[in-house]
C-alpha cells in the first residue's frame, strides 16, 4: 500500500511540475511572468505534495489503530491492559504472516480477519482519498498559474517555513528529553516518596525485584550517588583546574604563535580523544597503577578507586578547561593591560591582579562548564569507578556514579514498569536538571562577559 | 625587585609545566594503547602439512560442497598435531595438546579444500590459527628461557615416564623438591626434555616431557640446563605446552603474519576468531544515518537562524536551547532514544537506523552552530550584490551565501561525525551492546559500532582481549585522525580572506 | 594630479536646462520620508524630485543620512531588521513601499553599485549572468551571452575581459572590479541606477574611469550617486542635494548648489567649515 501510494505521489508531483512550468512557459509569450515558470512548476508539484504527504503521515497511524480496536473488539475483554493488548496484536501479526504457531483459537482467527479487512478498507480509502486530494490540488494550484502569479513568493514561503520547522527540532529534542524523563519520573515516584529518593542514604536498586519490597525505603537513596560523583568530579577538577588555567594563561599570555600552534593541536586532539578510549586507559592502566603505588606505600586501595576514574577524568576536562579559559583571557581589552604595565607591574603581577580578576566571571563559567561535563561524563566510571554505593569521601575507595547507575539499570535485561527501571529515569531527570542548571548558568555568565568588554 | 622577577619566572613556569603534563597525558595515553594493541595486528599459526582424510571429511565420497562444509577439519589439524607430539596420548595431555589450537583453527583448510575438493586424499601445506595463549606466548608472554650447558656427564635413567638423571658434577640447583611457585628446570638432553621434580645432589628425578631418543649419557656440552624463569603458576602456558611450543618453533612450524581476520571477522567468543568488521559496518550505518538526519536538518536550521530568523522571543528560545542542548550530558539522548524510538515509536532494539537517530541528535547543535559560524563569515557585500540585482532574499542565500559556506559547513560536519563515531553511552542505552557474531547489513539489524565493541570487549576477562581492545581503539584512533586532518585541510585550503 | 583636471564633458544647455527645469519630468518622487534605526531617527522628513536621464548628487558630512535615503529607493533598508520607513516614494507613479509591490521586480528595475566593489567570487561571465538569469530576461544561451556582452560593453570593461570572462571576477582589478559591477547592474536594465560611493576605494586613475562612465550611461538610465567628494559631485552631476543630520537641506541644480547656495550650511559644507 505505501508503495503504491509514495509512487502515486512522486509520479503526480513530477506530472504537477511539468504541468507547472509547461502552463506557466506558455503564458509567458503572451507577456512577462512575476516568477520563472520552473517557481510555478515547483508551487504545482508542491499543490500535489503536501495534501497527500499530510494525508498519508494522519492517515497511517489512523487506519492502523482503527484496525486495532476493531481486532482488539473481537475478544469481547471489557478492560485490557497494555501488556495483553500487544500480545494479542503480535497474535494477530503471526496469524495473518502465517507463522502462528498451533491452533489459533476462533477468537484469535475472528480478530485476524477482522484486522486484515479494515485494514484492507482503510488503506483503500487513504489511496483513494489520497489521489483524489493529489489531482485536486494539481488542478486547483494548476489554475493559478498566470502571469502576474506570484508562485515565487509562495515557494519561498513554503521553504522558509521548511527552514522554521528544521530550527524547531532542537526544541523538540529538549522537549522529548524532559518528557521521557519526567514522565517515567512521576511514575517512579508514585512508588518511592521523593523524599526518600533525595535524603535516602542507602542505594541498592536489586532489592526491588521482589514485589514485596517495590518501594521500600532505603533502597532508592540517592546521597551516595550524589557524593561519589561529586568526589570523582571534585578529583577531576583537582587535576584539570590548575592544569587547565595555568596552560590557558600561558597560551594566551606568553606563548609565541609558534608555540601555540604546537600546542593547540595536543588540546584538540586530547579532546577528541572519545571517552571509551579514556575510560580503558585508567581501567586498565590507571587504576593497577594506583593501586600499586598505594600497595607500596601500605595503602588499601580498592582496584576501582574513585582516584583513577577521577584522574582520568580531569585529564579529559583539561582542554575543555583550558580553551573556555584562553578565550575568556583574550577577551580581556588590551587596555587594561596597557594600563598595569604602564604602572610597572611585571606581567605575572598583571595576569594576576588585572587580567584575573577581570576574566573571574568567564573563567568560573569555564568550571561550571567542566563540572557539567565531569558529572554527565559517563563512559570513564563505567568503565573505571565501581557500582558499589559506597557513603565515602575517601579517594581509595570504590563509588559509583549517577551515570553509572543509569548504564547499569538500562543495559541488559529489564524488568518491565518496575521500581528499579523507573529509577534510572528519575537519576536521569536529576542528572539533566542539575546539568542544564549550570549550563544555564555558565552561559548566561558567558554572554554577559562577552557584552561586558565587546 | 629581584624577588618580582623570580616570582615572574615562577609563574611561567606553572604554566610551562601545566602544558608539559598535558602532553605528557596525552603521550602516556596514546603510547599505552599502542602498545597495548599493536601485537593484535599479527597472529601466530602453525604451518603443518595436513592430511585431507576422506573418511573425516567426505565419508560418502559425494564431493560436494555442502558436504564438504560439514566435514570435521577441526579433527584433521588435531590429528596433524597428534601426529606430531604422539607421546600425549592420555586424554589429559591430549587435550592440552588440542588446546594450542585455536577452535577456528580448520577454517582455513575448509575453504582451500571446499574450493578445490581434489585436494582430498593429499597432504596440504595450510596455516591453522594457535589458541590466544599460544598466540601470546609467542607474543612474549610466556616466558624468559635461559639455557646452560651441563658441565658433567649426564646420564638418563630412562626415555620416557618418571627418570633420573645423574650428573657427574653439581650441574643442578640447590636440592629440594621443586614447586610450580619457582622457575622450572628443565633438563634437554639426548633430544628430549626432562621437566625435574627434585634435586639431590648431582642427581635429579624429573617427568619426560619430549621423549628421548636414548637412555645413553650425554658428554659435557651436549647437553643442557634449561629455565623458564616465570613460575608455571603465574603463566597461562605450563611447562608441557612451552616444551610443545618451543619444539614447534624450533621445526619451523611457526609463523607471525598480519592479522587480517581482525577486519574480516564479526566478534568471537575466542580472542583469536574475534574480529571489528561487524562493529565497523555497524558504525558506518549508524553515521550514515546520522549524517543523512543531521546534515539537512542542521544546515536548514542554520540558514533560518542566521538569515531568515525576525529576532523575537521565539527565536531567542531556539538559540538558547540549542547552545544547552549541546552540553546536555550524551546518556541522556540515551534516555530520549530510549523513552522516544524504542518504547513510544516502537522501533527496532540494538539497531544503527535507532543509533543514528540518537546520535543525529546529539551531533545537530554542534552542526547548526559550525554552519552559523561558516554562514556568517560571508562577507554581507556579496548578499548585498545579490539583493541589488534584483535577487529575492532566499536566491542570495540559496545561489551566493550558501555556497560559500560550504566548506565551514563540511568541516563542522565531519568534526561532529568525529564526535559521533566516537560516542558510545548514548548507543549502550539503546541495547547496542547487544554480543552479536553477523554482520549487519541494513539499518534495522541489530549491530554494534567500534566505540561499543571496545567497551564490550574491555569488559571480558580473557587477557588477549585486552590487546584486542586496544587494537580496536587504534582503528578507532585512526578513523578520528584521518577524519579531523581531513577538516583540518579543508579549512586551511578553503580559508578565504576576504 | 592631472586626472583631478580631467576635463569633463560639461552638460549641453538644453540637458542642463531640462534637468534644472526638472520636476516635470521627475523619475522618482519622494514625500516628507522618514527613517528610524531602531530609536535613532535617521532621516527627517525628505522630499525630493529626482530627474530622469540625469546624474543627481547627494553630498553631506558622514551620517547625514544620504545613503540611508538611496538605500530606501530600492528598499535596500528592508534588510535592517530594526529599520521602518516612513513617508512615500514613488517611481513614475508606482509606490514602491506598497504592501503588495514585490520588492524583488523593484531591485530589478532600480539598479545598485556598493561602496565597495563586490563581484561574487564566480566568473565574470556569471557575475554579468547572474541578474537576467534569475529574471528570465533571456530565452537562450546565445541571448544571455548577447546581454553579458551589451552590458560589459557598456560598462566599458569589454575589451579588456573579453578574453577571459571565465576568470574570476575577483581578480580583476579594483577599478576594473566596480565596473564589472556596473554590468552586473545594467545587465538586469534597470531604469534607475543608485551609486553608494562607488569610487571611494579606488585609486585617481579608476575613479576618472569611473565618472567618464557614469557621465556616458546618462543618456539612458536616472542614476543617484552618493558621494564624499564635492569635486565628484561637481564633475559628474547635474543635479546635487546637501544633506545634513538626517535632514535634506537644500537640492537644486549642481552649479547652483556649488556656487550659490541658499543655505548657510550648505555654503559652510562646500566652503570646508565642517565635513
Amino acid at each position: 500500500m505505501s508503495a503504491i501510494y509514495l509512487i502515486g505521489l512522486a509520479v503526480l508531483v513530477a506530472v504537477g511540475f511539468l504541468f507547472g512550468l509547461a502552463r506557466a512557459a506558455a503564458t509567458a509569450r503572451s507577456g512577462p511572468l512575476h516568477s520563472r515558470p520552473p517557481y510555478h512548476g515547483v508551487f504545482v508539484a508542491l499543490g500535489v505534495l503536501v495534501p497527500m504527504a499530510a494525508l498519508y503521515v494522519i492517515g497511517v497511524p489512523v487506519g492502523q489503530r482503527l484496525a486495532e480496536s476493531q481486532a482488539l473488539a473481537a475478544f469481547d475483554l471489557g478492560v485490557i491492559d497494555d501488556l495483553k493488548r500487544s500480545a494479542i496484536l503480535r497474535d494477530v501479526q503471526a496469524v495473518l504472516a502465517g507463522r502462528f504457531a498451533g491452533d489459533p483459537g476462533e477468537a484469535l482467527r475472528r480478530a485476524a480477519e477482522t484486522y486484515a479487512s479494515v485494514r484492507w478498507i482503510a488503506n483503500g480509502t487513504l489511496l483513494a482519498v489520497g489521489f483524489a486530494f493529489g489531482l485536486l490540488g494539481l488542478v486547483l494550484s494548476l489554475r493559478s498559474v498566470s502571469a502576474p502569479f506570484r508562485a515565487r513568493t509562495h515557494v519561498e514561503r513554503f521553504i522558509n517555513i521548511v527552514l522554521f520547522a528544521s530550527a524547531t527540532v532542537a526544541v523538540l529534542t529538549t522537549l522529548g528529553i524532559v518528557m521521557s524523563v519526567l514522565f517515567e519520573t512521576l511514575r517512579f515516584f508514585e512508588r518511592v516518596s521523593p523524599v526518600d529518593f533525595l535524603f535516602g542514604l542507602q542505594w541498592s536498586p536489586q532489592t526491588a525485584i521482589r514485589a514485596d519490597q517495590v518501594g521500600s525505603s532505603g533502597a532508592f537513596g540517592i546521597v551516595p550517588l550524589v557524593t561519589g560523583t561529586l568526589l570523582i568530579t571534585a578529583i577531576a577538577l583537582l587535576v584539570a583546574g590548575p592544569i587547565g588555567l595555568f596552560a590557558a594563561i600561558y597560551m594566551a599570555e606568553y606563548a609565541t604563535p609558534r608555540f601555540r600552534a604546537f600546542v593547540k593541536p595536543i588540546l584538540e586532539i586530547l579532546a577528541g580523544i572519545p571517552t571509551v578510549v579514556l575510560g580503558f586507559f585508567a581501567a586498565l592502566t590507571v587504576a593497577p597503577s594506583i593501586r600499586g603505588w598505594g600497595q607500596a606505600l601500605g595503602l588499601d586501595v580498592a582496584s576501582e578507586s574513585a582516584l583513577a576514574a577521577g584522574v582520568v577524568m580531569g585529564m579529559m576536562i583539561i582542554p575543555f578547561i583550558s580553551s573556555l579559559s584562553d578565550d575568556v583571557i583574550n577577551a580581556v581589552p588590551q587596555s587594561l593591560r596597557d594600563g598595569s604595565y604602564a604602572m610597572g607591574a611585571t606581567r605575572s603581577e598583571t595576569i594576576k591582579k588585572v587580567i584575573l580578576p577581570a576574566a573571574f566571571a568567564g573563567i568560573v563559567s569555564a568550571f561550571m562548564l567542566a563540572i557539567s561535563r565531569a558529572v554527565g561524563e559517563t563512559m570513564i566510571v563505567v568503565m573505571a569507578a565501581g557500582l558499589a554505593a559506597n557513603l565515602t569521601f575517601n579517594p581509595l575507595e570504590a563509588v559509583t556514579t549517577f551515570t553509572v547507575q543509569i548504564k547499569t539499570i538500562l543495559v541488559g535485561d529489564q524488568e518491565f514498569e518496575s521500581a528499579k527501571t523507573l529509577s534510572a529515569f528519575a537519576l536521569g531527570f536529576v542528572l539533566f536538571f542539575f546539568t542544564l542548571t549550570l549550563n544555564v548558568i555558565a552561559l548566561q555568565v558567558v554572554k554577559r562577559y562577552r557584552e561586558q568588554y565587546d | 625587585m629581584r624577588a618580582r622577577y623570580r616570582a615572574e619566572r615562577r609563574f611561567q613556569l606553572y604554566g610551562l609545566v601545566a602544558i608539559g603534563l598535558t602532553g605528557i597525558f596525552l603521550v602516556i595515553v596514546l603510547a599505552d594503547v599502542l602498545f597495548k594493541g599493536l601485537p593484535a595486528f599479527t597472529q601466530h599459526q602453525f604451518v603443518f602439512g595436513v592430511k585431507v582424510d576422506a573418511a573425516e571429511i567426505d565419508p560418502n565420497n559425494t564431493r560436494k560442497p555442502d558436504e564438504i562444509r560439514a566435514g570435521d577439519f577441526q579433527a584433521l589439524v588435531r590429528n596433524t598435531l597428534r601426529g606430531i607430539f604422539p607421546e600425549a596420548s592420555d586424554r589429559a595431555a591430549r587435550r592440552r595438546l588440542d588446546g594450542l589450537l585455536s577452535s577456528g583453527a580448520g577454517d582455513a583448510l575448509r575453504d582451500r579444500v571446499v574450493a578445490d575438493p581434489s585436494l582430498i586424499g593429499q597432504t596440504v601445506r595450510v596455516s591453522v590459527l594457535t589458541s590466544a595463549d599460544a598466540d601470546l606466548y609467542f607474543k612474549g608472554l610466556g616466558t624468559e628461557i635461559t639455557r646452560r650447558a651441563g658441565r658433567g656427564t649426564a646420564t638418563p635413567s630412562d626415555t620416557s615416564g618418571s627418570i633420573e638423571i645423574a650428573s657427574t658434577v653439581t650441574d643442578f640447583a640447590s636440592d629440594g623438591t621443586l614447586t610450580d611457585a619457582e622457575p622450572s628446570q628443565l633438563v634437554a638432553i639426548n633430544g628430549g626434555v626432562v621437566k625435574l621434580t627434585e634435586i639431590r645432589g648431582n642427581r635429579a628425578a624429573g617427568e619426560v616431557l619430549l621423549p628421548l631418543s636414548s637412555a645413553a649419557a650425554a658428554a659435557p656440552g651436549s647437553w643442557q640446563v634449561v629455565t623458564y624463569v616465570t613460575p608455571e603458576s603465574n603463566r597461562r602456558v605450563g611447562d608441557r605446552e612451552v616444551v610443545w611450543l618451543e619444539r614447534l618453533k624450533e621445526m619451523g612450524a611457526v609463523r607471525s603474519t598480519f592479522n587480517w581476520r581482525f577486519f574480516t571477522a564479526g566478534d568471537s567468543r575466542e580472542p583469536e576468531l574475534a574480529g571489528i568488521r561487524g562493529a565497523l559496518v555497524g558504525s558506518a550505518l549508524t553515521l550514515f544515518v546520522t549524517l543523512v538526519i543531521c546534515l539537512p536538518l542542521g544546515v536548514a536550521a542554520a540558514i533560518y537562524l542566521e538569515e531568515f530568523a525576525v529576532k523575537n522571543r521565539v527565536t531567542e528560545l531556539i538559540e538558547v536551547n540549542i547552545n544547552n542542548l549541546a552540553a546536555v550530558p550524551s546518556i541522556v539522548f540515551g534516555l530520549l532514544g530510549l523513552a522516544v524510538f524504542l518504547n513510544f515509536f516502537g522501533l527496532p532494539r540494538s539497531a544503527p537506523l535507532v543509533g543514528g537517530l540518537v546520535l543525529a541528535l546529539l551531533v545537530l547543535p554542534t552542526i547548526i552552530i559550525a554552519a552559523r559560524a561558516a554562514l556568517k563569515a560571508v562577507p554581507p557585500s556579496i548578499k548585498e550584490a545579490a539583493l541589488g540585482v534584483g535577487a529575492s532574499h532566499q536566491q542570495a542565500v540559496f545561489h551566493h551565501v550558501l555556497p560559500l559556506a560550504v566548506p565551514g559547513i563540511l568541516t563542522g560536519t565531519i568534526i561532529g561525525m568525529a564526535h559521533a563515531l566516537g560516542e558510545t553511552a548514548p548507543l549502550l542505552m539503546i541495547g547496542m551492546v547487544a554480543f552479536i557474531v553477523e554482520v549487519p547489513h541494513g539499518v534495522t539489524d541489530a549491530g554494534t559500532v567500534l566505540p561499543v565493541q571496545i567497551y564490550l570487549w574491555s569488559d571480558l576477562p580473557e587477557i588477549a582481549f585486552q590487546a584486542k581492545t586496544a587494537a580496536a581503539i587504534i582503528v578507532l584512533l585512526v578513523f578520528l585522525f584521518v577524519m579531523n586532518g581531513i577538516a583540518i585541510y579543508l579549512r586551511r585550503r578553503f580559508e578565504r580572506r576576504w | 594630479m592631472d586626472v583631478m583636471v580631467h576635463p569633463i564633458k560639461t552638460p549641453g544647455p538644453a540637458s542642463a536646462a531640462a534637468a534644472a527645469a526638472a520636476p516635470d519630468s521627475a523619475k522618482i518622487i519622494a514625500r516628507s520620508v522618514n527613517v528610524y534605526y531602531g530609536d535613532k531617527h535617521a532621516l527627517k522628513d525628505v522630499s525630493v524630485d529626482i530627474p530622469e536621464r540625469a546624474v543627481t548628487a547627494f553630498i553631506g558630512p558622514s551620517g547625514c543620512g544620504k545613503s540611508t535615503f538611496l538605500r530606501c529607493i530600492n528598499r535596500m533598508n528592508d534588510t535592517i531588521p530594526i529599520a521602518r520607513v516612513t513617508g512615500e516614494i514613488r517611481i513614475d507613479d508606482l509606490d514602491i513601499y506598497d504592501s503588495s509591490l514585490d520588492v524583488v521586480q523593484l531591485r530589478a528595475r532600480v539598479g545598485m553599485v556598493f561602496q565597495k566593489p563586490n563581484p561574487f567570487p564566480k566568473s565574470v561571465y556569471e557575475n554579468v549572468a547572474y541578474g537576467p538569469r534569475i529574471h528570465g530576461h533571456a530565452r537562450s544561451k546565445a541571448e544571455l551571452e548577447e546581454i553579458v556582452e551589451t552590458s560589459l560593453k557598456k560598462a566599458g570593461l569589454w575589451e579588456e575581459v573579453k578574453d577571459r570572462l571565465s576568470d574570476s571576477g575577483t581578480g580583476l582589478s579594483g577599478g576594473q572590479q566596480q565596473r564589472l559591477c556596473i554590468a552586473r547592474a545594467i545587465a538586469v536594465s534597470p531604469e534607475v541606477i543608485l551609486m553608494d560611493e562607488p569610487c571611494s576605494a579606488l585609486d585617481p586613475i579608476a575613479t576618472a574611469r569611473i565618472e567618464e562612465l557614469i557621465d556616458e550611461l546618462r543618456a539612458n538610465y536616472t542614476i543617484i550617486i552618493v558621494t564624499h567628494s564635492m569635486q565628484q559631485a561637481a564633475r559628474v552631476s547635474q543635479r546635487t542635494a546637501f544633506f545634513h543630520l538626517g535632514v535634506l537641506v537644500e537640492e537644486g541644480p549642481t552649479e547652483t548648489i556649488f556656487t550659490n547656495p541658499s543655505d548657510k550650511r550648505t555654503l559652510d559644507y562646500i566652503t570646508g567649515r565642517f565635513g
